[in-house]
C-alpha cells in the first residue's frame, strides 16, 4: 500500500524495472551462482568482513535486486583471500565471481 | 685444377639463410629496445659481470649445445634432441673447419662480396664442391648418422609417444607439422645426395633447408636462435613486465613447445584440461590469441611445476602473471577502512617489552585454528617470547590479490601489514601459511626482520634444543606445498623435523616434482569438480608407500586434502605439538 508518504525511506524494489545487467552477465559466466542457498558461510569467514560491512551474500542479493551501485561499493572492501570459496557448502567459485564483478 | 665455386642449386639455401639471419638480427634489436630502461642497463651490466658472464657461458654450452636439462629429465628424449641438434651443429662446424683447414678455394681469384659468398654455402654442400680427407669424411658421416638416429626416435615418438616415456605430446597446427616434416627429411636427403651425387637430391636438400629457414620464425623452431638470447636475459635477473614485450617476448619464442610441461601439469589429470598447460599458453600468446591466453593464464594454479621441469627454464608462471596484470578492471579496491584497525592493532602489538617473535597466522590458518593452537603450544613449550599479529583476524597478506593481477591494491594491504610489523619491534616473523611466506619474502620490505615459515622455525627450535619431542612409529609422508618447496626450496627442514617424530616415507613424486593439492588460490577458473580430480591424483601419489598420516605445511593443502584423503591429514605443527615432551 502506498500513501505517497512514509516515516522511513522505502526499501521497496520494483522487480519489473530494475537493471539486472551485471547479474545476468555474471550468470552467464558463472552459472553456479544459481545454486547459492544464502547460508552466509562466506560472510561468516570473510577476512574483510571482520573490519567492514563486506558480505558476499549481500552483494549477490543486491545484484539480484538490481542495486548495482551499492554492490559495487561493497565489493571494494574485498581482499580476494578466497576463504569464502573454501567454506562454500555448494562449491561455488565465489572468488572468481568477486573478480568478475570488478571487471 | 680449378674447383667449382657455384651451382644454382645452392640458391634456395642462400636465400633462406639470409632471411633467417636478417629476421634474427631484427628480432634481437626489437627485444632489446622493448626492455625498460633499467632492465636494459641491468642486461648490459650482466654481460660484463664475471659471475653472470660465467653462468652465461656455462648455460650456453650446457643448455644450447649439450641439452643437459633434457638428459636429466628423460635420457631418451635427451639423446633424441642432442642427436639432432648437437649433430647438426657439429656438421656445420666441421664443414667450416674443412673450409678453413683444407682450403678448397685456394687459387680461386674472387673479389669483394663474391669472395664472401662461398663461405655461406661451401660448408653445407662441401661434398658437392670438393673432396674431404678420410678423417673429416668419417666425422661427417658419423654425425649425419647420429642425426638420422635421432630423427628415427622422433618418428617413433610421433607415432607412439609412450615408448619414449611421454604420455601426452603437444598438438601442433599446420605450420609446425610442416616444418617438422621438412626437418626430418633434410638429413636423409643429404645422405642420399652425398652418397649418390645425383643433382635431384642436392636440389631437394637445398630446397628443404630453404623451407625450414623460411618457416622457422613462425614456428616453434624459433627456439633454436632465441634460447641463447633468453639465457643471457635470464641471468641478468629480469622479470617479464608485459606479456608480449621484451623479456617475455624472448621467452615466448624460446619455448620449443616440447610438451614436457603437459605431463607435469597437475591439471592434465583431466585430459580436457591438458590444453590449459604452459606449452599451449605460450603458443596462444605467441600467436596473439589474447582471449584464450587470458583464459589459460587465469586457469593456471601457479604451482610452478612447469617451470621446474622446463628444459629451457622458461618462467611461464611469471608471464601468466604479467598477462593477468595487463587486464583492466572497472572497480578498484578501497581498503581505507583498515586504518582504524591498524591504529588499534599497532597499539596492541607494540608492548613495552617488545616481543622478539611475531606470529602471523594468515587467513587460511584462521580457517584451521588447530594449527594456531599447535603453534601456540610449541612456542610456549620452547619458552619463546611471542606475540600474535592476527589473533582475532588480521589483514590479508596480499598474495591472493596479487594473483589476480591487481598489484596496486595488493600493495595497499601490504603497506598496512608492514606498518603493523614495524610497530611491533619484532626481529623474527613466523608464518604458518606458505602463501603468506612467499609474498612476505618477495614483496615486503621488512628491514632487520627474519622471515620464517613454521617448518623452518620448528626445525631451528629442535636443533637449538629448545624443543624436546618423542619419537613414535607412525609412518608419515610429507607433501611439499608449492609455495614453500618449489618457490623457496624448503625441502629438508620439514623432513628433518618429521624424522625426529616418526618414520618418514617417500611419496611417488617429491620435492620439485610434488603435485599441487588442487586448492591453489592461483587459479580462478577451475571448478570444484576439476579441483577434486587434481586432489585425488595428488593424494594417490602421496599414498604410494602406504603412510599412516599425510603431513603438510600449508593450511590450504590441509583443508583440500582432508576432503579426499583415506588417512588422517595433519599440519607439521600439529604433529610436533602432539609429541612434545
Amino acid at each position: 500500500m502506498d500513501f505517497g508518504f512514509c516515516l522511513s525511506p522505502s526499501s521497496h524494489v520494483k522487480m519489473d524495472s530494475v537493471d539486472l545487467t551485471t547479474f545476468n552477465r555474471l550468470k552467464e559466466t558463472n552459472p553456479d551462482i544459481n545454486t547459492c542457498i544464502a547460508c552466509g558461510s562466506c560472510t561468516a569467514t570473510c577476512t574483510a568482513g571482520n573490519f567492514s560491512e563486506m558480505s558476499f551474500r549481500r552483494i549477490l542479493l543486491m545484484l539480484q535486486r538490481g542495486k548495482e551501485d551499492e554492490a559495487k561499493k561493497m565489493i571494494q572492501r574485498c581482499m580476494l583471500c578466497g576463504k569464502c570459496t573454501l567454506v562454500c557448502p555448494r562449491g561455488i567459485n565465489i572468488r572468481k565471481i568477486l573478480l568478475d564483478i570488478t571487471r | 685444377m680449378n674447383p667449382q665455386i657455384f651451382h644454382p642449386f645452392v640458391l634456395p639455401f642462400v636465400i633462406g639463410i639470409v632471411f633467417v639471419l636478417t629476421y634474427c638480427v631484427v628480432g634481437l634489436i626489437r627485444v632489446i629496445s622493448q626492455l625498460p630502461k633499467d632492465d636494459r642497463k641491468k642486461f648490459w651490466r650482466s654481460l660484463v659481470t664475471p659471475k653472470t658472464a660465467w653462468a652465461n657461458v656455462r648455460d650456453l654450452v650446457g643448455d644450447c649445445l649439450l641439452h643437459v636439462k633434457i638428459w636429466k629429465r628423460n635420457p631418451i628424449l635427451g639423446y633424441m634432441h642432442s642427436a639432432i641438434a648437437f649433430g647438426w651443429f657439429m656438421i656445420i662446424v666441421i664443414g667450416h673447419i674443412m673450409l678453413f683447414a683444407l682450403k678448397p678455394l685456394q687459387g680461386v681469384e674472387l673479389e669483394g662480396v663474391q669472395s664472401m659468398l662461398p663461405n655461406l654455402y661451401y660448408p653445407i654442400f662441401y661434398k658437392f664442391f670438393a673432396t674431404e680427407t678420410p678423417v673429416f669424411a668419417f666425422l661427417m658421416d658419423f654425425f649425419l648418422l647420429m642425426i638420422i638416429s635421432g630423427i628415427l626416435i622422433a618418428v617413433v615418438k610421433k607415432i607412439r609417444s609412450k615408448i619414449v616415456g611421454v604420455k601426452r605430446v603437444t598438438k601442433f597446427g599446420f605450420a609446425d607439422n610442416m616444418i617438422r616434416f621438412a626437418l626430418w627429411t633434410i638429413f636423409p636427403f643429404r645422405l642420399l645426395a652425398e652418397k649418390t651425387d645425383k643433382m635431384v637430391f642436392w636440389w631437394i636438400y637445398s630446397i628443404d633447408l630453404c623451407i625450414f629457414m623460411f618457416m622457422l620464425p613462425f614456428t616453434r623452431y624459433m627456439h633454436i636462435p632465441t634460447e641463447a638470447l633468453f639465457i643471457l636475459l635470464r641471468h641478468a635477473g629480469l622479470k617479464p613486465r608485459e606479456p608480449r614485450k621484451g623479456y617475455a617476448l624472448a621467452q615466448l619464442y624460446s619455448c620449443p613447445s616440447c610438451g614436457l610441461c603437459i605431463d607435469a601439469c597437475p591439471m592434465s589429470v583431466n585430459d580436457k584440461n591438458s590444453g590449459n598447460t604452459s606449452a599451449y599458453f605460450m603458443k596462444r600468446l605467441r600467436n596473439c590469441d589474447m582471449e584464450e591466453a587470458q583464459r589459460i593464464a587465469e586457469t593456471c594454479m601457479q604451482c610452478g611445476k612447469c617451470v621446474a621441469v622446463c628444459p629451457v627454464s622458461i618462467e611461464s608462471c611469471d608471464i601468466k602473471m604479467s598477462q593477468r596484470e595487463a587486464v583492466p578492471y572497472q572497480i578498484h579496491s578501497d581498503h581505507s577502512y583498515l586504518d582504524d584497525y591498524c591504529k588499534d592493532a599497532a597499539r596492541h602489538v607494540s608492548t613495552e617489552n617488545a616481543s622478539r617473535v611475531l606470529y602471523f597466522a594468515g587467513c587460511m590458518t584462521q580457517l584451521t585454528p588447530k594449527i594456531m593452537r599447535a603453534m601456540t603450544q610449541i612456542m610456549t613449550a620452547a619458552g619463546e617470547d611471542f606475540e600474535f599479529l592476527d589473533k582475532d583476524g588480521g589483514v590479508c597478506c596480499g598474495r591472493p590479490m596479487l594473483l589476480s593481477g591487481k598489484t596496486a591494491e595488493a600493495q595497499a594491504m601490504m603497506a598496512k601489514n608492514t606498518e603493523l610489523i614495524n610497530a611491533s619491534g619484532a626481529t623474527k616473523l613466523v608464518l604458518s601459511c606458505p602463501i603468506c611466506y612467499k609474498v612476505f619474502k618477495e614483496e615486503y620490505y621488512l628491514e632487520g626482520i627474519e622471515i620464517l615459515h613454521h617448518t623452518q622455525y620448528i626445525d631451528a627450535l629442535l636443533k637449538q634444543g629448545k624443543l624436546k619431542v618423542g619419537k613414535n612409529d607412525v609412518n608419515y609422508v610429507y607433501h611439499d606445498p608449492c609455495e614453500l618447496g618449489r618457490a623457496f626450496g624448503v625441502y629438508d627442514e620439514p623432513r628433518e623435523v618429521l624424522e625426529n617424530v616418526g618414520n618418514l616415507r617417500k611419496a611417488k613424486s617429491e620435492k620439485e616434482l610434488s603435485i599441487c593439492c588442487g586448492g591453489s588460490l592461483g587459479s580462478f577458473n577451475l571448478t570444484q569438480k576439476e579441483r577434486d580430480e587434481i586432489t585425488e591424483n595428488s593424494v594417490a601419489d602421496l599414498m604410494f608407500n602406504q603412510p599412516d598420516v599425510i603431513v603438510t605445511a600449508c593450511p590450504l593443502c590441509l583443508k583440500t586434502f582432508a576432503r579426499k584423503s583415506p588417512v588422517a591429514v595433519k599440519d607439521i605443527a600439529e604433529v610436533v605439538a602432539s609429541q612434545l615432551q
